[in-house]
């Protein structure tokens, strides 16, 4: 992980430049050789030190000189893999190449045409497993790390076109007629709500929350994906013409069918989102001090808890914290509890560092803020004071043992190994079971046996006219799965409405 | 955002609010909560249950008492102000012919009850009403539900209005049906302050009497989301805001539950920043 700064890299960027400029002078382009050894551009950040204390983003972007760089390691090979590596296909070679070409508002309309969220996708979308694992830059190089930096491409495309004040509004079809419901403003409902309004359909966003963006605004840290962005987005829906109405619960609000039967609308689409969080089912588990990560992460982002002389929703005082996981969720709670003043965060997984479902880069940069990792532990029980205040947890090892069916290697506890470890603050990131409250008020929807909504391929329920993607289907998946769902659905809505 | 209709001082530190929400007023039923917030960006979601609603008018109204930052900056409010509000949530009180019912409301819990006490009259049901408060001033909705109830026992902790004694003696009374041709009641709903509530379950216990209590307890989304508002039933974890809000009194872990309510009490205290998480709850 890069600890140099803005400057050092935009410099040796510019020397690169030159070095091509030279080059170029000479009436050639780089050969495929001279590309690929061109220097990955790392992203700039901020020093580990400062960042932990502070809310500002993590990543600072690319300066122009790197992004030029960066796009010139492509190879444009000819069968791109990294577009099917993308849940949304972006023209990625298509894009770089503006790039290179210096048309960079060009290049943002080329994202565009598939994503109209590069911002959001090119800061948290896991690349490294997607568009950047069959780069054939990564291939040659022999490491998934030295592949194209298609991500940071993305989101520099997407901050210079917003900071050139030029995003474009997309093309609107003529008016149909048809409306649609878009039950959740997160990144499967924008998706849809999007991809329906440019064909000319109404459509109309349904969001329990006060804000727009589901868990873009409630979940994932400012510090990884500023809310600014998030608001700035959804007002280009609102642009387009996509209503809101916020504090709308669908299936309390108004049932689901009395959207369709009553309301008038031709289609629905759902994505509600990630449920009930999971707990760990061990005893304490209720006491003060333990949270999930759900609420610990909405009261600090949506509720804007670290703003503490303005905001009226209170944050635990921490001083000791535990976060049980080793997913994103856990990154970004770990990462909040320390900028939220804990003295000390420890991240409790089972298995080791390798089996971690979280992006490395995230798993990095919690460690360069001092995030401390105990590998093969897991708690027992939690442990209260006289007040039903947690104050530690017994914890035992494990050693890895035999693959299971995901094919990681499932954790064994080590008989004997109990201890206990002072904590006052426990955040449990363990995923989340699917919200029930659809289901239950929606007798007709058919779910599976852990509650997420079924779908064909075309993502459409066991009801007709309805749609659902997301996590409410996936259980807790990404931000670009989600928008894959979503873009699948409109596909079928607007196939659906002629 | 939702308008402020008209705004009543109902007693010391008591406000009621009616507000324009016509889906909530349309689609809420006896037992469903609301969750309010008086400023979008830096204000507190709290938890409020529907007092009444006016499907013609498309009005709501909720009760609450002034116990910390959040429910003060919502009693600043003025007619015509906006808030935003967000349900109706949970699920309705199971209403059903029981035969005898006791409505137990502590307090402000007097507000939540009063719908409930309306829909099982209603369904056919006797229904006796104890209304209970620290003091008389703290007393609310005494006419109304005097109007609905076959039977209506008035107490106060210090014997300022109606009879001197906590809402459990009553109960217990009607619960020993010791006068010639008394029933047992069918069942009982408790709402009120969760010391109420699990005392009002504590007594019924020994007479094998249903108990339903309203339980108000810390919540962000209210939408089977964060999982702020668990508490142990029946030594299952339960959510609030999609399993409840009403429980089986006498399942609910309620030392476990009134310690979550007391998460924040150091802060607020220190913040000078006393919100409805404290003990007595916002309603």
């Amino acid at each position: 992980m890069s600890e140099t700064t803005k400057e050092g890299l935009d410099s040796l960027a510019q020397d690169a430049l030159k070095g091509l400029a030279a080059l170029r002078a000479e009436g050639r382009e780089p050969s495929p050789r001279e590309r690929l050894a061109l220097p990955v551009q790392d992203m700039p950040c901020q020093d580990s030190g400062k960042r932990a204390q502070n809310m500002l983003e993590v990543a600072e972007g690319y300066s122009e000189a790197q992004a030029r760089i960066e796009a010139e390691r492509c190879l444009n090979c000819k069968n791109a893999p990294c577009v099917a590596g993308c849940p949304v296909r972006v023209d990625i070679p298509g894009f770089i190449l503006k790039i290179r070409e210096g048309d960079y508002l060009g290049a943002a309309r080329a994202i565009k045409r598939t994503n109209l969220l590069p911002s959001v996708c090119g800061r948290v979308c896991p690349q490294e497993v997607q568009c950047q694992a069959p780069c054939t830059l990564g291939k040659s190089l022999k490491s998934v790390d030295k592949a194209v930096q298609i991500g940071r491409l993305e989101r520099w495309v997407a901050d210079n076109e917003r900071a050139c004040g030029a995003c474009d509004l997309p093309d609107i079809g003529k008016e149909s007629g048809k409306r649609i419901a878009v039950v959740g403003s997160g990144p499967a409902g924008l998706t849809v709500a999007i991809d329906l309004r440019r064909e000319g359909h109404e459509v109309v966003v349904y969001e329990a929350f006060q804000k727009t963006g589901g868990v873009m605004v409630y979940g994932i840290p400012e510090f990884r994906l500023p809310k600014s962005l998030i608001a700035m987005e959804s007002e280009v829906l609102a642009e387009m013409g996509v209503r809101y109405e916020l504090n709308f619960l669908v299936g309390r609000t108004r049932k689901l069918g009395a959207l369709i039967a009553e309301d008038g609308f031709d289609a629905v689409f759902i994505g509600a989102g990630a449920g009930l969080p999971k707990f760990m089912e061990m005893p304490g588990e209720n006491l003060v001090g333990v949270f999930s990560a759900n609420e610990y992460l909405t009261r600090a982002n949506l509720m804007k808890a670290y703003d503490r002389e303005r905001a009226a929703t209170p944050i635990y005082p921490s001083r000791r914290v535990a976060v049980l996981g080793g997913g994103n969720v856990a990154m970004d709670s770990a990462r909040m509890a320390l900028r939220l003043g804990a003295e000390e965060v420890r991240v409790l997984y089972r298995r080791t560092q390798a089996e971690m479902p979280a992006r490395a880069e995230e798993v990095g940069h919690a460690m360069e803020e001092g995030i401390i990792f105990d590998f093969l532990t897991s708690p027992t029980r939690v442990i209260g004071d006289k007040d039903g205040r947690a104050e530690a947890l017994e914890i035992l090892s494990y050693a890895l043992g035999e693959s299971d069916a995901s094919g990681r290697r499932s954790p064994v506890a080590i008989r004997g190994s109990e201890r206990v470890v002072p904590f006052d603050t426990i955040i449990v990131a363990i995923g989340n079971e699917s919200n029930p409250l659809l289901a239950r008020t929606s007798p007709d929807l058919k779910v599976d046996k852990r509650g997420h909504i079924l779908v064909d391929e075309k993502q459409k329920t066991s009801i007709d006219r309805i749609y659902a993607g997301g996590d409410i289907v996936l259980g807790a998946a990404t931000v670009i799965l989600a928008m894959g769902e979503g873009r699948r659905a409109a596909a079928a809505i607007n196939e659906l409405l002629g | 955002m939702t308008k402020i209709l008209s705004k009543r001082l109902l007693s010391e530190e008591v406000y009621r609010i009616e507000v324009e929400a016509p889906l909530v007023a349309r689609e809420r039923k006896a037992g469903q909560f609301v969750i309010v917030q008086a400023d979008d960006d830096f204000g507190e979601r709290i938890p409020l249950t529907i007092a009444d609603a006016d499907p013609s008018r498309g009005s709501v109204t909720l009760v609450f008492q002034t116990v910390g930052a959040s429910t003060h900056a919502l009693a600043a409010k003025e007619i015509g102000d906006r808030i935003t509000l967000l349900g109706p949530l949970g699920n309705p009180t199971h209403i059903e012919k029981f035969g005898k019912a006791v409505c137990v409301g502590g307090g402000i819990g007097l507000a939540p009850l009063y719908p409930i006490v309306g829909a099982l009259k209603a369904a056919g049901n006797e229904v006796a009403v104890i209304a209970g408060a620290r003091t008389a001033e703290l007393l609310i909705m005494q006419e109304e539900l005097k109007l609905l109830a076959d039977e209506f026992i008035l107490v106060t902790d210090d014997g300022s209005a109606g009879r001197k004694a906590l809402v459990t003696q009553p109960l217990k009374e009607i619960c020993e049906a010791s006068a010639p041709g008394a029933r047992k009641p069918d069942i009982v709903v408790a709402i009120g302050p969760p010391i109420m509530m699990k005392f009002c379950a504590e007594t019924t216990r020994p007479f094998g009497v249903k108990t339903l209590v309203s339980l108000n307890t810390i919540m962000i989304d209210g939408t089977g989301m964060c999982g702020g508002c668990r508490v142990s039933v029946g030594g299952e974890t339960k959510f609030v805001c999609v399993d409840g809000p009403e429980f089986d009194g006498h399942l609910v872990d309620w030392d476990g539950m009134m310690s979550r309510l007391r998460s924040y009490k150091t802060q607020e205290e220190a913040a000078h920043h006393k919100c409805h998480l404290v003990e007595g709850g916002a309603r």
